[in-house]
């Protein structure tokens, strides 16, 4: 299951700059690790985070198997509109996740 | 006396690097101002107005605190385009590309990675106007005390 | 002088032949560097919230679900894993926090029991371990779960595996000392289920204390082994008072 979260003030002035903080749930298999079995446990990471506000991107990182499990990124944006602030997700199988926090502009 | 004793005999037994010795055999040093030139085509950058906060000793390496800052306007006319991770001796040197813009506002980007082993890390910022700027910084990391491996 | 030593043994005699406890009681927190220390702490960052937030979905999933029965968690989980493990009347025998929800998933939703260390069991015992986030560890080793108290203290201090050390060697006589780089601990379980870094993953306490039997090169017992709920049980009196602070980050 695709599961993440993100964070941003609740209130801002426009134009002001703030903080968003994004968690998500991913093992961020590097392809080197194998089962107790033997078997290798293919690569598979979040490989695209893209996070948008007021219609722009705002944050977009590619990212490989140096990224710790369980992905954490904190990044600014300046906030123009009252309105969702989204960040989308995908990995090396394509599975895609998105999570996204409301912010007011005045 | 004794205790000196037994660390050593549960150390020995206990702990183990991050990467048992065959498979830091294969993570190489790479040059890392090579790695840098393949980013900035061959343009010096400067070292000026750009800071690497990682620790100096990491707890484990399969996550290490990281942030990187760079000192922009953050404008159309002038802004980071974008910022570089890249590793000296993880198995994969490039660690993430973070794409930065006027509507960030701000271009600070904080994360987690992982370091196979210590190493250097070098972030390199793609500037606007074409430059680069540069900073670099070594981590140690501590070796795990258990090998857990099948719990 | 004589008076404090004879007060010092009847607090002790409900304990008698265990080991005295660390003073003073520190969580496995303490020994964190500041990073994961931050980590913890962090309402955002922490990734065992993950779990949390997972448990707080599976809450109120499915047709009978645990809401049905239990309401709103916060009010009617609060300070229950506190408790745990205790000796379960219905059931006849002391359970762990997991096995009590186990027991309600087949017992009472008619479910097939989760797999140890299955994501869906550690995400719902991490969401009913944070609803008693900050309260003080009180369990009772008295009446039905003697028993199974005196086999958690008599394991805590017998010696197994190839290092031929016990337990109390380590949490009781060497906490504050480090095992090569690794500072050791009480050895108090105010944490679990926490997300271990070693494992890039959430964790029970039941997996860390296998991490230990390991790290002797002793036989791991299974999940579920009567000889991990025994200790399970001692480790909680022990740290009797420590605040719960699950989920917890560790090295
Ligand atoms: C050789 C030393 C050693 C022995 C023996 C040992 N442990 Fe540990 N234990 C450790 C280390 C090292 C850790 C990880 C650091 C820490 O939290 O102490 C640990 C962690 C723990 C933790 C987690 C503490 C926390 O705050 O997360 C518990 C609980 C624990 N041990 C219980 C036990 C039990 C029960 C036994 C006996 C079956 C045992 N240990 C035997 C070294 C040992
Ligand atoms: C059909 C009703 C029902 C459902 C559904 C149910 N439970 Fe329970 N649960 C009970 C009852 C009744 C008890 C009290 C113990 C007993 O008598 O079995 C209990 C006890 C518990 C306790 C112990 C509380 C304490 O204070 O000691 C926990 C924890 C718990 N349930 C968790 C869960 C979880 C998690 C789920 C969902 C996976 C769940 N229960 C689903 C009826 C239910």
């Amino acid at each position: 299951m695709a599961l993440g979260r993100i964070q941003v003030p609740a209130r801002a002035r426009r134009g002001e700059v703030v903080e968003a903080r994004v968690l998500i749930r991913h093992a961020m298999e590097t392809g080197f690790r194998r089962e107790a079995d033997g078997r290798a446990v293919p690569m598979n990471v979040v490989n695209t985070v893209t996070c948008r506000h007021a219609g722009r991107e705002v944050f977009r990182a590619e990212l490989g198997s140096g990224i710790s499990a369980n992905p954490y990124f904190a990044f600014w944006f300046r906030a123009e509109e009252s309105g969702e602030v989204t960040v989308e997700w995908v990995d090396d199988a394509g599975e895609r996740g998105v999570a996204s926090a409301r912010i007011e502009v005045s | 006396m004794r205790r000196r004793r037994f660390l050593r005999a549960a150390g020995a037994v206990l702990a183990a690097p991050a990467l048992p010795a065959a498979a830091q055999a294969f993570l190489p040093r790479r040059d890392l101002a090579a790695l840098v030139a393949s980013v900035t085509g061959g343009a010096t950058p400067s070292r000026e107005g750009i800071a690497l906060e990682v620790p100096a000793l990491a707890e484990n390496g399969n996550s290490v605190a990281f942030r990187v800052r760079v000192e922009s306007p953050m404008t159309e006319a002038d802004h980071v385009r974008a910022i570089h991770v890249l590793s000296e001796r993880n198995p994969r040197e490039r660690v993430a590309l973070f794409h930065l813009g006027p509507a960030s506002g701000r271009a600070e980007v904080t994360t987690r990675i992982r370091l196979a082993v210590g190493q250097r890390i070098a972030v390199v910022a793609a500037l606007s106007g074409g430059r680069f700027r540069l900073a670099e910084a070594a981590v140690e990391v501590t070796a795990a005390a258990c090998i857990d491996e099948g719990t | 002088m004589r008076a404090l030593a004879a007060l010092a043994l009847c607090a002790c005699a409900a304990a008698a032949a265990a080991p005295p406890r660390p003073e003073p009681p520190l969580p496995g927190t303490h020994f964190l560097g500041s990073d994961l220390k931050a980590l913890q702490a962090d309402d955002f960052a922490n990734p065992g919230l993950l779990w949390v937030a997972r448990g707080e979905a599976l809450w109120s999933e499915g047709a009978k679900p645990c809401a049905a029965c239990h309401g709103e968690a916060a009010r009617s989980m609060r300070g229950a894993a506190a408790r745990y493990p205790r000796f379960d009347a219905g059931l006849g025998r002391v359970v762990n926090l997991e096995g009590r929800i186990d027991a309600c998933r087949t017992g009472r939703q008619g479910l097939p029991a989760f797999a140890p260390e299955s994501p869906e069991r550690l995400a719902l015992a991490a969401f009913v371990a944070r609803q008693s986030r900050g309260m003080p560890l009180a369990v009772s080793v008295d009446g039905p779960a003697r028993p199974v108290f005196e086999r958690g203290r008599d394991l805590y201090r017998t010696r197994i595996g190839q290092l031929n050390l016990a337990c109390t060697h380590c949490h009781d006589e060497r906490w504050g000392k480090t095992l090569l780089a690794e500072p050791i601990s009480q050895g108090h379980p105010t944490a679990w289920p926490a997300y271990r870094v070693e494992w890039q993953t959430l964790g029970s306490l039941q997996r860390r204390l296998r991490a230990c039997f390991f790290g002797v090169r002793a036989a791991m017992p299974d999940y579920g082994d009567g000889d991990l709920l025994a200790l399970e049980l001692y480790l909680a009196w022990r740290g009797e008072g420590l605040a719960l602070e699950s989920p917890g980050v560790r090295r």
